[in-house]
């Protein structure tokens, strides 16, 4: 006989070729993955902030924005993701609604789920924040004349972002990492390629790598970018230059 | 409209009660089986992070790093694939032909078992060091070994500062498990997943997960302040004898009276 044919998967372990190429597909994925990551916590921020001060405010809003946030941190992300996907589209109510072109597209229901879950653990994290304000710089404000969403602005809201910037930054780093769910219903992003990839080649452990090392990457920049900006929020932590 | 999704989830013939049941028990099942992984990972990494030697403190590092920035669904992905991967070229290394694989709810343990293991890492550590060093100097000198010490005192003082942080890390475990559907395990949202399908009622089946999830989550919840309670027995302020007034009601809560020395 010749020699052995070289048609057989005798693939290695670290196949250089197949990491690259690998790389390179999953590179692709990579918009997407921040697209969604960018959208949902904007939109998110936004909600939980109108629902901490609400959380704060007159009795049957509260108690909404808790019953809200019990629900929303009580169940998978997974599941919510699939209520507002496959669930709501059994009445024909929604299906015939205006909206019905944007809840039918999975990339829609996926950011709208995300942004109601990023609501819901974000607005207890503002509610922290607001909460350390302490009542005499409040005071000291109303006393200069100051109120409404002047004091809202000036005072409160610098001192409480600052005291829930790290309790925040976990959650971001959170929500690029349920991103990943959103490949559950079809959308291509990093861990839909990697999925696509795995069940094509069957060697999990390298586009593992591939993919874990690019959602690491993204998540220490965040960071980075999260402590630059603590920093910059904080001046009084500051060491002084001499 | 209540009486048919009463009828659909009940435990008729037509009802899928029995079925739910089952899936919230499998989820029960395979959340509480990767709770005991993450916690012997937690322990061996928070032992690991707590020593003195350099290159277990290094690996434990990049454990809870890596763990903690990828998501969740690549490392079950990672054990689902990978492992049938491992072990099919194990056994053809035996001659022993085939396609071996792991079963799901091994997947799903080993899986979620080790992402919250990460977590149960710095909820330990930190534990740990709450302790304050005088207690353990004490321990020290009154001449206790270190199994002793570690029985003794360190266990149940760390438990009273990690249980907050470890029930935080039960709730993410039985969340996360809702991602070993994706291994074809048929825990709640799986079983949901295929009522909806074979019944076109997606969003009946979709709230009934809803309401089983919370019902897990919220009843953990209460199981674990309960234990909270229980473990802060001794920073419980005592409570005070009620002045026997003739006001109130005469059954207010008292403590128990001690038996009259005569």
């Amino acid at each position: 006989m010749g020699a052995p044919p070289t048609s057989t998967p005798q693939h290695h372990l670290m196949d250089i070729a197949f990491l690259t190429d690998t790389m390179n597909q999953l590179l692709a994925g990579v918009p997407l993955t921040l697209e969604l990551t960018f959208i949902s916590v904007t939109a998110g921020l936004f909600l939980a902030t109108i629902m901490a001060v609400l959380r704060a405010s007159f009795l049957p809003c509260a108690w909404f924005v808790r019953g809200y946030v019990f629900i929303l941190r009580g169940t998978p992300l997974l599941l919510q993701i699939f209520l507002i996907y496959y669930g709501i589209g059994q009445f024909a109510a929604v299906r015939g609604s205006i909206l019905w072109p944007f809840l039918r597209e999975p990339y829609w229901c996926a950011i709208l789920a995300l942004t109601l879950n990023t609501a819901a653990y974000g607005s207890e994290i503002i509610r922290g924040g607001l909460q350390s304000v302490p009542a005499g710089a409040i005071e000291a404000a109303r006393v200069c004349g100051m109120s409404g969403l002047l004091l809202y602005r000036r005072i409160i809201l610098p001192l409480a972002i600052r005291q829930a910037l790290p309790a925040y930054s976990n959650e971001l780093i959170a929500m690029v990492k349920s991103t990943s769910l959103a490949s559950i219903v079809t959308l291509m992003e990093i861990s839909g390629i990697a999925y696509a990839i795995i069940s094509e080649t069957y060697r999990a452990l390298e586009v593992f790598l591939c993919a874990g090392s690019l959602y690491l990457l993204i998540n220490f920049l965040l960071t980075r970018a999260i402590a630059a900006l603590e920093w910059w929020l904080n001046p009084q932590l500051r060491r002084a230059t001499p | 409209m209540l009486a048919s999704y009463l009828t659909l989830i009940g435990f008729g013939p037509q009802g899928w009660g029995w079925q739910l049941c089952l899936a919230t028990l499998t989820t029960l099942a395979v959340s509480v089986a990767a709770y005991i992984v993450g916690l012997l990972f937690g322990t061996i990494g928070a032992w690991a992070k707590l020593s003195d030697l350099g290159f277990a403190r290094g690996a434990a590092d990049v454990y809870t790093t890596v763990v903690r920035g990828i998501p969740d669904l690549l490392v079950i992905y990672l054990f689902y694939f990978g492992g049938s991967q491992l072990l099919t070229s194990l056994a053809h290394a035996l001659d022993q032909p085939g396609f071996w694989g792991l079963n799901p709810f091994t997947v799903g343990m080993l899986a979620v078992g080790i992402v919250s293991g990460a977590y149960q890492t710095e909820v330990l550590r930190g534990a740990y060091l709450a302790i304050p060093g005088g207690e353990i100097e004490a321990a020290r000198a009154v001449g206790m070994s270190r199994l002793l010490m570690l029985r003794r005192i360190i266990a149940p003082r760390a438990l009273r500062f990690a249980l907050p942080g470890m029930g935080n890390v039960w709730q993410q475990v039985l969340k996360e498990s809702a991602l070993i559907s994706v291994t074809g395990l048929t825990e709640i949202l799986r079983q949901i997943h295929i009522g909806a399908g074979s019944t076109h009622l997606p969003f009946d089946f979709y709230i009934t997960g809803f309401l089983l999830y919370l019902l897990l989550t919220s009843l953990s919840g209460i199981c674990f302040r309960g234990a909270e309670f229980w473990t802060l027995k001794s920073e419980r302020r005592p409570t005070l004898p009620l002045p026997r007034s003739g006001r109130g009601l005469g059954w207010g809560r008292r403590p128990p009276q001690r038996p009259s020395t005569t």
